[in-house]
């Protein structure tokens, strides 16, 4: 392993009882990148995206972020299940932004951005109310600090999730179909902050049904179906002229 | 047909129109016969010399009661307090991942609601009787410490640990009612951003988790303010106790029986009041508006009242 991939998944397996979600995937993401992974529900995207930051524990493979595994430490040829402790360290290192937002509801706009970094990174509470400031201002919120979730609209609402996932100074965030609980006119003002993020630089790997989004911002699209990754490259090779019949069905379909 | 001059005329005239409300008989109705019922109850209460008043009056604030009263108080606190503290570890024992623990916890649950309050009351009252000592040192090895049951344990403290270790039963599936009615995507984000373990608990499930635990909660306390009356049996000086004692050596029993009640209801009342603002106070950043609409009325009423006192008084029909 290397630091040349952000994001490296290898052979991952993944099965609940004698259902196979994931059979074999892989995937690389170099820093910088925006990966956009569409296919159909039940094709395993969301746990693939959830097994990146061990939401979800894989069955075998491996996953790992700048070079680090996300649950695991290696000795030898074995990987060793971290304490919970080691594990959520490490998911510092990865933002996650749900479909259903889960901001907390009994802490206001600013308490939910700050919370994880001064209780799991223990960083000075200036510095971290500072950077709320500033990532509430970048999200179009500024004026909504002292606000409670409940008041916001859905699209403020995982705008505020967006800015909570960046908190931590992630190295990756994972988008877990961001716009999908939104009403579709709320759904453009949360696609242009993730806009903003891709043109900025960060490292996304983006779980949506937003093609025109992908088209425009991915630098991959991967397409995945029963458990595998069937198909990526860049969007227009991808979206365009997909190689597989899946790829092209679903397209079809969607577009 | 003829509808679009009729929906001109309508239009035309509309400024001019006035509504009547309805009219509403029978509510005046069923309301002048519940005010002379009332009128009638609260006439039978005050004229019928039985109820002894004088008597109610005169040990009202008597300072053997008002010491039961102070003792109820004590006893309860010390209950719920005890109570909750046990019940929230056997809550979230029931709730850990270490099967042991879990089992524990569910059979205390089972054992400790099962036998009737009165029944565990006496047996704690009669421990001395099962074991004349208690010891602490290396389990199944030597002591350090032996004290005598009746020394370690007397009659209070066996009151009030029968109270709250019968309570820890009850609170403790109030509590993890509440911890299982927290959406578990909350639960799941905090993790996902690496949130420690106990910090996920105590700021992110358990403020959420006391929006159900509050409301429960209430119940529980005043249930126990009027179950203290049960440590009668064990000749403690609580309040029903205590006006059991005068009235044996009076014979005013209703007036004291009445006293009582009265006490009882000063103290309901009291943390009825307090769960109000403590519910409120777990309500914020829901959209779901407090507990009690009639309550917030009725504070709404009174600063009208304070602000205009001549003339919010009435309250005409609505």
């Amino acid at each position: 392993m290397s630091g040349e991939f952000m994001v490296d998944v290898r052979g991952v397996h993944k099965s609940y009882g004698p259902l196979e979600v994931l059979r074999g995937v892989d995937l690389r993401v170099r820093p910088g990148e925006v990966t956009v992974i569409i296919g159909p529900s039940g094709s395993g995207k969301s746990t693939l995206l959830r097994g990146i930051n061990h939401l979800e524990k894989i069955d075998r493979g491996y996953i790992a972020i700048d070079g680090e595994f996300v649950g695991y430490r290696r000795s030898g040829n074995r990987l060793h299940e971290l304490k919970e402790r080691e594990i959520l360290r490490r998911r510092t290192h990865i933002g996650f932004v749900f479909q259903n937002f889960n901001l907390f509801p009994h802490l206001t706009v600013r308490q939910n951005v700050t919370e994880a970094p001064i209780s799991a990174q223990r960083r000075p509470r200036d510095e971290v109310e500072a950077l709320a400031a500033e990532l509430l201002e970048q999200v179009g919120l500024s004026g909504k600090a002292d606000a409670y979730p409940r008041q916001l609209s859905g699209g403020q609402q995982q705008r505020v999730a967006i800015a909570r996932a960046l908190a931590l100074r992630p190295k990756v965030v994972l988008f877990d179909e961001p716009t999908s609980a939104l009403d579709p006119e709320l759904v453009g003002e949360v696609l242009e902050v993730m806009k903003a993020l891709a043109r900025g630089g960060t490292t996304m790997i983006v779980v949506t049904h937003e093609i025109g989004f992908a088209r425009e911002v991915a630098d991959t699209v991967a397409f995945m179906d029963a458990g595998r990754i069937v198909e990526q490259g860049p969007p227009p090779r991808v979206l365009d002229r997909p190689e597989h019949d899946r790829t092209r069905a679903f397209l079809g379909r969607v577009l | 047909m003829t509808a679009p001059v009729v929906l001109e005329e309508t239009t035309a005239e509309s400024a001019a129109l006035t509504v009547v409300r309805a009219r509403h008989p029978g509510r005046w109705i069923t309301g002048a016969a519940v005010a002379v019922l009332l009128a009638m109850a609260g006439n039978a209460l005050v004229t019928n010399p039985a109820w002894d008043w004088p008597v109610v009056g005169e040990y009202l604030f008597h300072p053997s009661v008002l010491h039961a009263v102070l003792f109820t108080v004590e006893l309860t606190a010390l209950g719920i307090a005890l109570g909750f503290l046990l019940g929230t570890v056997l809550a979230l024992m029931r709730l850990s991942r270490v099967p042991l623990l879990a089992s524990v916890a569910w059979g205390y649950v089972w054992l400790f609601r099962s036998v009737p309050l009165i029944l565990q009351l006496l047996f704690w009252y009669n421990l001395a009787a099962l074991y004349k000592q208690i010891s602490f040192g290396v389990p199944f090895g030597p002591a350090f410490l032996s004290v005598g049951t009746m020394d370690l344990i007397g009659p209070v403290t066996a009151a009030a640990l029968g109270l709250a270790l019968h309570q820890a039963a009850y609170a403790a599936e109030i509590v993890r009612g509440g911890f299982l009615s927290v959406d578990p995507g909350q639960l799941e984000a905090a993790a996902a951003l690496g949130i420690p373990r106990a910090r996920q608990i105590l700021r992110i499930q358990l403020p959420q988790a006391m929006r159900s635990i509050v409301p429960a909660a209430g119940n529980e306390i005043i249930g126990l303010v009027k179950g203290t009356s049960v440590v009668y049996i064990m000749a403690l000086p609580e309040l029903f106790y205590q006006v059991q004692v005068i009235y044996n050596r009076t014979g005013r029993v209703i007036a004291m029986l009445l006293v009582a009640a009265i006490w009882y209801l000063v103290l309901t009342t009291v943390l009825s009041v307090g769960q109000y603002y403590v519910e409120r106070r777990f309500g914020r950043g829901l959209a779901r508006p407090g507990p009690s609409a009639r309550m917030r009325r009725l504070r709404r009423a009174l600063a009208v009242r304070r602000a205009a006192p001549r003339r919010g008084g009435e309250g005409g029909p609505r």
